[in-house]
């Protein structure tokens, strides 16, 4: 035990050293985070709003110069047909329209609530619920003020609707890839390529020359990138909820525990490199272009895998990324538990069992 | 009465239809320094690799400090200490970090390593070194400190192979002086080199040609045997037949 303590301390004494990597690993979750992030959620601030008023009354009237009070976006009045109103969708003119119905204050008093209707551009779903969310606490807050004075609360219904992505897919789906890409990246090249360099450099020879077992070897390489990684799950699972207030929906515990398993999948992987290749450019290119490319082709997290050919369908399926992407966005995005993601979890374990007994073979075959 | 620590009959590699050592079949005696010559590929690497249990050989018998080089593997590495061909501390820690990792791995207890380190630095001067990162240091100091590590443990027989390729004169010399100090405290010392002026250094030394043994006997009576003043000239007699060439 002392030996294995003596072996991972020297690991981390490496990992440590190489200050340009470490920042690499813990930087690289940080920047794609931000970069995902702005590249989708920028656009608001400078979003055309259109607003069309056909009311023109006192509530439409107030309502609107809150609106146009917001510094987020630009808001033009403009009476349009809805045909007008859809070319100017088209052309992307606009990102969002405002419809006040031509009887608001009316509906609003006597029968205690009106309609607005909100439609808004959902082609970048993220920009479409950050506006959407946006109008409707103008709304609210209007609403609030109104019911200060009155006994009967008045309601103002926004009625909301997305175009041309009216599921909203893709809004946030790249946390969960974000994270299946950065834990395939640390725990599988960093460990295939720690392990390929000891045999490159010839130490490896020394260690398997000394009573350390070499199975402890391989495992004390794990040690370090396994440790690193849940750091790195933590950054990401931090950033996510303050910087861009995407909560974890489900169990926090279940997710660290699925995230954990994958991330041992993603170590076994690299050990298996780590034993079918002998130079560190090798380990590099097959973890990147085996590993990395397929997490993020077949995850789904960038090109959905329901509108791929049917081979690429099936190939999809070995892709560990690809569970580990369904479960994190189960968990964290839809709030469901373990009893919804209990066959990508079996899956995921099966894969690391067979990847631990097929390293395990490979490896001894290397020592005879 | 001589003990012998390392004792070969016919030992054998093939990989493939390739035959790298050829029956080999020799012993080492305790205390002595082992000198293993030959042409570059004659097999030396792979004779050595056989006997640290790195490698299973193909065929024949050997024992390493009593012990069976096909069962008996861990019990060989618990008495060796390597040194390999390629240079194999590692370049990004510091020399201290080096020692006690080594010492770690073949437990000793961290007393022990301590001593062991003050006194391994003072005996190479490398004492204002110690925090200095290996791949900084120069060639020379590199080797000698290899060798070093690979004696911390106290091994009974320690496996050399090329320790001073490309290194200078002067500090090949000072590298022998670690070889004798070492060998003076009981460790067999199992050397390969390209040197023939090392070879005078060594009690006895073995010719490899083409993954034979050629020759086995002291320095002095390999030259009366050939009939020549130098070593040189005895190697040159026997390897230039050789077929294998790099
Ligand atoms: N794993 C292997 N597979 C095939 N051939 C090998 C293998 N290892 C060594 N050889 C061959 O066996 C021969 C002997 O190699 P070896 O490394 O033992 O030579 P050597 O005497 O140590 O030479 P050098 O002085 O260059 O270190 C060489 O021709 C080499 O190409
Ligand atoms: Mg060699």
């Amino acid at each position: 035990m002392k030996q294995f303590l003596t072996f991972v301390r020297k690991e981390f004494a490496h990992v440590l050293r190489d200050r340009k990597t470490l920042l690499i690993l813990f930087g690289m979750p940080v920047v794609q985070i931000l970069i995902f992030g702005f590249a989708l959620t920028s656009e608001v601030k400078n979003s055309r709003v259109l607003i069309v008023d056909n009311a023109n009354d006192a509530a439409s009237q107030q309502l609107l110069t809150k609106i146009e009070a917001s510094q987020y976006f630009e808001v033009d009045r403009s009476v349009m047909s809805p045909l007008q109103m859809e070319a100017a969708f088209r052309e992307g003119e606009i990102k969002m329209a405002i419809v006040f119905p031509a009887n608001f204050n009316e509906d609003l008093l006597h029968q205690n609530q009106a309609h607005v209707q909100i439609v808004t551009d959902a082609s970048d779903p993220n920009t479409a619920t950050s506006l959407t969310n946006y109008v409707s606490s103008i709304i609210q807050d209007y609403q609030a003020s109104l019911n200060q004075t009155l006994s009967v609360p008045l309601r103002i219904l926004p009625e909301t609707r997305f175009i041309y992505n009216p599921q909203l897919k893709g809004v946030y789906n790249y946390v969960p890839g974000v994270m299946a890409l950065v834990l395939m990246l640390v725990c599988v090249m960093m460990t295939a390529v720690s392990i390929v360099r000891e045999k490159e450099t010839g130490t490896m020879e020394v260690l398997l020359v000394s009573p350390f077992k070499p199975v402890l070897v391989i495992l004390s390489k794990a040690v370090p990138y396994l440790i690193l990684s849940l750091v790195n799950v933590g950054t990401i699972l931090l950033m996510s909820i303050f910087v861009l207030d995407l909560p974890v929906a489900g169990n926090l515990l279940l997710l660290l525990a699925e995230s954990t398993l994958f991330i041992i999948t993603c170590l076994t992987l690299g050990i298996f490199i780590s034993i079918k290749t002998s130079s560190q450019q090798v380990a590099m290119l097959i973890s990147l272009m085996g590993m990395l490319l397929p997490t993020m082709l077949f995850s789904g997290f960038m090109f959905p895998i329901e509108n791929m050919p049917v081979p690429l369908q099936i190939i999809s399926n070995i892709v560990p990324s690809k569970w580990y992407y369904l479960i994190v966005k189960a968990v964290m995005i839809k709030g469901l538990g373990f009893s919804a993601i209990w066959k990508e979890t079996l899956i995921l374990a099966g894969m690391t069992l067979f990847l631990f007994v097929i390293s395990l073979k490979n490896f001894k075959i290397r020592l005879a | 009465m001589t003990e012998t620590v390392i004792k070969t009959d016919k030992l054998t590699k093939r990989f493939g239809d390739f035959i790298a050592t050829n029956g080999i079949t020799f012993e080492v005696h305790k205390g002595e320094i082992f000198g293993f010559l030959g042409a570059n590929g004659a097999g030396k690497t792979t004779a050595m690799r056989m006997l640290c249990g790195l490698s299973k050989p193909s065929s024949g018998s050997a024992q390493v400090a009593g012990f069976d080089v096909y069962k008996q593997t861990e019990q060989i590495k618990r008495n060796i200490g390597y040194m390999s061909q390629k240079f194999s501390l590692y370049e990004d820690l510091t020399v201290v970090e080096n020692i006690r990792f080594f010492g770690g791995i073949y437990g000793l207890s961290n007393a022990d390593i301590k001593t062991k380190s003050e006194s391994l630095l003072a005996q190479l001067g490398m004492e204002s070194e110690a925090k200095k990162l290996v791949g900084s240091l120069p060639l020379g100091w590199k080797q000698k400190l290899s060798f070093s590590v690979a004696v911390l443990h106290r091994p009974k027989i320690v496996f050399l192979d090329e320790p001073t390729g490309g290194v200078d004169p002067v500090t090949r010399r000072q590298f022998w002086n670690l070889i004798y100090a070492a060998a003076q405290d009981g460790i067999t010392i199992f050397v390969t080199t390209h040197y023939m002026d090392e070879a005078e250094y060594c009690n006895r030394i073995s010719i490899m040609v083409d993954g034979k043994i050629e020759a086995l006997d002291t320095p002095r009576a390999l030259k009366q045997r050939y009939n020549t003043t130098t070593m040189d000239d005895v190697f040159y007699q026997l390897a230039r037949g050789a077929k294998r060439s790099e």
